[in-house]
Formats: C-alpha cells, structure tokens, sequence
C-alpha cells in the first residue's frame, strides 16, 4: 500500500494516523520483523525504517545510539533492502536515511532499490529542498513519495517552496532541537500547524512520547503522529520489547482516536 | 546566490538551520564591507592577534635543500596558531548579528582555544565540542580553555574526534540556532561557511603577497600548506589563485600509510585519495567505505586528523589548480625536529607535513627556487605527544 491510499483510508473514517519510526537491524537483523509486526499490531499505520548511517546529525542521543547498534549488528544498505523486502506487512513503508548513503549508492538504484523492497517513501533529514532536484525528479519519475520537513524556523516563504516539492505527508518538525521524546508537546507544534496550509497530509514528529501528547498534536490539526525515540527507547532496554512496543503503539493510537 | 563551487559545496543541513545559514550570510553581506566592522576586524587582528606576522628567510633549510624557502610566520599569532584570524572575524560577525552564544568543535584544541579567546573577550557564552579522546590526548588546551571561561563539552559519541566533535557542535545548534552562532574552525560546512572562513583567513595570503614582493621582488614559484580542513591552505592560496605561475601545494596527512581497513582509514588524505559524497553539510571528499558509511581518520596531528576537507579545495584540486599530496606521521615528525634544530622554530605537528613534503620534494626540482610554506602553528601544544612517541608509546 502506498501513503496517499493510507491517508485517504484514514480520512474516510476520520482517523490521524500514527507512523511510527525504529532503525532497521536494532538491535538485529532478525529482530526487526518481530518489532515491526508488534508496532503494526499496535495500531502504527505507516513504519519508518530508519537506515543507519555512521554520522546522523538530525538525531539525539537515542537514535544515535540505535544506529550504532544496528551497523555494530552488521546493517548496510544491501542487507537493509533484503530486509525490508522479505518483512510480510501491509502497511507503508518509509525510508529514513541520510543523504551520503543515497548518493553513494547512486540516485538511481537508491529509488529503484526501494520500490524493488516495498518502500514507498523516502525521508532524508539533511536534504533540504534546495539540494534535493535530483532524487526528487527520480522519486516523482518512480512515484516514490520524497517527504520534506518543516521547522518551526521555516519561513512562509520557504514553506511554500517545500510544499511545491513534498509529497506523500509532510513532516512538521515540533520544535527546533534533534530527535528525542520529551515530556511536554511544544507550543510552536499549534503555531506551525496553523502556518502550514495544505490538502498534503500533515504529521507531527520530534519529542512525542504518550498517548496524552499524540491526542493534543491531532486536536491542534495533525493528520498523523511520527514516534521514534519513545519506542527505540523500549528496544534498547532488551526488557519484554514486542510486547512493550505493541502496548506503546496501542496507547498512542488510542490517544489519536480519542482527538476531537 | 552561488552556494557551490563547481559541483562541490552546498547547504547539505537540517531544514532548521536553513534560515540561520540565510541569516549568517545575509550578515555577511550586510558587514563585510562596513567601515565600522572593519576597523573592529583590523583592530583586533593588530593589537589582539599580533599580525601582521612575518615572512621568515629560512636560510639554514634554504641552503640544505638548494632552494629559497620562506616560513609565514602564523606559529606568532596569540594562541599559537591561523585560527585566530577565523575566530576574530566570525566573533566580531556574531556579535554584529546580535548573537549572545558561540558554539564550536575542536580537534586538537586549537580552533576551540582561539574560539575561547574570542569568546571571552567580546563577552559571549562559550561552548566547545570535543572528542573525548582529543580531551584526554590535549588536556592542556581545554585547561587553557577552560581557564577563559569556556565550557568544554567531552563527545562520546562515534568515534570521540573531530568528526563527532562537529556533529555535536550541529546538533546544539539546532537546538540553540535563535541566540546561537557556530563558529565553524575550518573552510568546512554548509556554505556560507567555507567562503567566509577563507575570507577570514586570506589575510595570511593578502601579507605574502606584499612581504614576497618587497623581499623579493617576485610571486614565489610554489606555496606549500598542510590541509586538515584547509583553512590555513585556503588563507594563503586564495589570494594567488589567480596567479597562475604560482603553484600550490596542499599536503594532507598521510598517517600510517595510505591504505584503509573496515571501518577506518590509516591517513587523513581526503583531497589526495577521497571519494565524493556529503559530509557535514558539504559535498567535497571524503574517506567512506563502498556504502557511503564515513571513515575514521588518522594522523600524529589531531588538527590534521578529519575524514572530510573544505569544498573549494576540492574544487581546485579537480580543475587543477592546487596539487593534493601527503607526508606521512614518520615524515611529519623528522620534519619537526629538523625545523627545532635548523632553525630554532618548534612547529606543530601539523604545520610540519608542509614542512616534510618540501623536504621531500625540493629535490625534484617541482617547487621552483622560490617557496613559501605556511607554518600555520607553533609545537609547543605538541610536545606531550612527542613526548610519549619517543617514549614508545602509540599515537
Ligand atoms: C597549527 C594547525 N595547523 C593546521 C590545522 C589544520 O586545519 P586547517 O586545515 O583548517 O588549516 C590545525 C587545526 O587544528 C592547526 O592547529
């Protein structure tokens, strides 16, 4: 399934969705299927699997740590798409990755590579829109969704231009910072998705964690929810994961249907 | 607005830090050219730096090696190093901007020292990013550090040097970037900072050019430069770019050999043997493994020891211009004790790959009868490390 078919599957009953982000191969290879299944038994709608690359500068410590785990674990961009081709899910599927890793592996085969494992979109946090002409023409040639962020730093100008380009959701960033769960939902999140006018889908990521935070982002108008660092934490404990994951993914869920 | 130079450079960056690369250039522009700010600029780089600094007549190396070899002086300025030059013009930059807080990295110090002198005279919050393997090789650069209020962060992340140190100094950035400027220490980055950074540090090029003239009467047939990043190479090249019959040499660390294993490359030579890719904000050179994954580096010099180097060296080095070559840690550190005792010059470790690769190649008969090498740093910051070699101990 593709993201636009997800998001209009959501609006038909009304429903933000939750789009949930661990590191592929953390803590290995052989667990992700297992962690994948427990997010989407939860209620993720669409999975974010993240490509670890040695020098991630868009995420804090968490995610970091994850990446480090997962190339200590032997995870490279040939395994990654072997991976993701043989997971049995019927969810969207997104790659996260930086950009280095997709220029190594040329543009190309990068995008082809991604529709060849199941992967319909593609995020790349230290691509902005100004550097991004070649794999964007790649993606819309393959109808492969390049999803853009926007900060609450971006200018109304700006966020013209990235919503020109940006396709399959946008990704709201919820305060200027790296990645990592908080415990409060920023102010500028209402603020940012106000400023942000589009018929795109619009998710909220950086710093959600609970059930109470997923539910504030929908009522402030989010159409999906983006979680990362809540659940890698889960992963790197080692402590009952699948079944904290599932319960996790379940909680937030449940705080996105209960929005009004 | 050109932001590359041929198809390296870029603002390869986080869309937060966007509108603060937009801002810091548009600062850039607004102040480079105002009298005020420049009279500031000048101020401080005479009374505050020390320059100008002098160009040396190295006679006892010039008549061992046949050829006339002058050494710019950049060991004389305050804190021992070119860095100074970049952290006066970007602190001044800062403060027209209305920023309150300065964040930087350093390898080996020696950027994060000049950042702290910087920082502490014009009154700015200072933080420094470092390895925390640099923290334990150079504890008495974030004592110095330290002592001029500065608050030094050890990074534990990746592989604890510069690299990681760079990452971290971005990441608070992002999160700091409304009161905060990065201070970047080398002609690294998103653009605007290579081109400001080398601005900043043309004015060792500016000086050559004049004192090469009056000493000599005539542009010096080749400028040789060690290249971590490139700062100091691109100081002193820029203003000769132009000068076709000058040649430049940018002598990267060649390390422990120029081969790699895994995860780790035993050199620092990403002008000389890099492959193309994005690191930090740029497209440039780069040591990666087949996937793109970055590279470890190596060098007996911390300020050498970075697996990426400035966009506009590559450019120059693919159309031509600039000749990429390396001295290795065995070469470096002959070359160290040769200046200490030929000349009475203890120059960093860094500063004496250029030395080394002259000594290499003044021979040949490639450099001309007339060169210039930019002695970027002074050893005294070294001398532990020495110390411990010559001790047996690992680098
Ligand atoms: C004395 C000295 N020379 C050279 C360098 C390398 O930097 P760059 O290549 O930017 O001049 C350093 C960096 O710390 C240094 O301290």
């Amino acid at each position: 399934m593709n993201i636009p078919d997800k998001f209009s599957e959501l609006r038909a009953r009304d429903e933000s969705a939750l789009i949930a982000y661990v590191c592929a191969g953390d803590p290995t290879q052989d667990a992700t299927e297992g962690i994948v299944q427990a997010l989407i038994r939860g209620g993720a709608d669409i999975v974010e699997l993240g490509l670890p690359f040695s020098d991630p500068v868009a995420d804090g410590p968490t995610i970091q740590a994850a990446s480090g785990r997962a190339l200590s674990a032997g995870m490279n961009p040939d395994r990654y798409f072997e991976l993701v081709k043989s997971l049995d899910v019927d969810v969207p599927l997104v790659c996260m990755t930086y950009y280095n890793l997709i220029f190594k592996r040329g543009i190309e085969k990068f995008v082809l590579d991604c529709i060849d494992s199941g992967i319909s979109g593609i995020i790349v946090p230290d691509l902005p829109v100004e550097e991004s002409e070649e794999l964007a023409e790649c993606c819309t040639r393959n109808d492969v969704d390049l999803i853009f962020l926007i900060a609450p730093t971006t200018s109304v100008d700006r966020i013209d231009m990235i919503l020109e380009h940006g396709s399959g959701f946008m990704y709201l960033v919820s305060r200027v910072g790296v990645t990592g769960a908080r415990s409060d939902v920023a102010e500028s999140t209402s603020k940012l998705l106000s400023r942000v006018k589009t018929d795109i889908p619009k998710a909220v990521g950086f710093g959600i964690s609970t059930g109470k935070q997923a539910k504030e982002v929908v009522e402030d108008g989010a159409d999906g929810v983006i979680v990362g660092s809540a659940f890698v934490d889960i992963i790197a404990s080692g402590k009952d994961v699948n079944a904290r994951l599932e319960a996790l993914a379940k909680e937030l869920k449940d705080g996105i249907l209960l929005a009004k | 607005m050109t932001t590359s130079y041929g198809k390296y450079g870029g603002q390869f960056v986080p869309e937060i830090l966007m509108p603060a690369l937009a801002e810091l250039e548009e600062g850039y522009q607004r102040y480079k050219d105002d009298p005020e700010f420049l009279k500031e600029l000048d101020f401080y780089l005479k009374d505050f730096a020390g320059r100008e600094t002098p160009l040396y007549f190295a006679k006892n190396l010039s008549k061992k090696y046949g050829t006339r070899i002058y050494l710019k002086r950049e060991d004389l300025v305050h804190g021992g190093a070119h860095k100074l030059n970049n952290t006066i013009g970007q602190g001044l930059l800062a403060k027209y901007m209305g920023k309150t807080r300065i964040v930087a990295e350093t390898g080996a110090g020696q950027h994060g020292t000049a950042t702290a002198m910087i920082g502490a005279n014009l009154g700015f919050d200072t933080v420094v990013y470092m390895g925390a393997k640099d923290v334990e090789r150079q504890l008495m650069n974030v004592y110095r550090m330290k002592l001029m209020g500065t608050v030094v962060h050890a990074v534990e992340s990746g592989s604890k040097t510069l690299k990681d140190a760079i990452n971290e100094a971005l990441r608070d950035w992002v999160t700091n970037v409304e009161n905060t400027h990065y201070l970047i220490g080398s002609v690294v980055g998103p653009h605007p900072y290579p081109m400001i950074v080398r601005d900043f540090q043309s004015v060792i090029g500016n000086e050559v050019k004049e004192q090469i003239m009056e000493k000599e009467g005539r542009y010096p047939d080749s400028i040789v430069a060690c290249t971590g990043g490139g700062s100091n190479a691109m100081g002193i090249f820029y203003p000769f770019v132009e000068e076709k019959d000058v040649k430049l040499f940018a002598v990267e660390a060649g390390g422990s050999g120029m081969a790699t294993t895994e995860h780790a490359a035993l050199h620092s030579a990403s002008l000389s043997v890099g492959e193309e890719g994005v690191l930090h904000g740029a497209r440039t050179r780069i040591l990666q493994d087949k996937y793109g994954q970055i590279l470890e580096s190596h060098s007996i010099s911390a300020g050498l020891d970075y697996s990426g180097v400035g966009p506009e060296l590559a450019y120059l080095a693919d159309i031509g211009r600039l000749t990429p070559c390396h001295a290795n840690d065995d070469e470096a550190l002959e070359a160290f004790h040769e200046l200490s005792r030929m000349e009475g010059i203890i120059p960093a470790l860094e500063s004496s790959h250029a030395l080394a690769y002259v000594m290499k190649a003044a021979q040949s008969g490639e450099l001309g009868n007339l060169v210039v090498i930019n002695l970027s740093g002074r050893g005294d910051k070294d001398l532990e490390t020495v110390i411990n070699l010559e001790k047996g101990g690992k680098l």
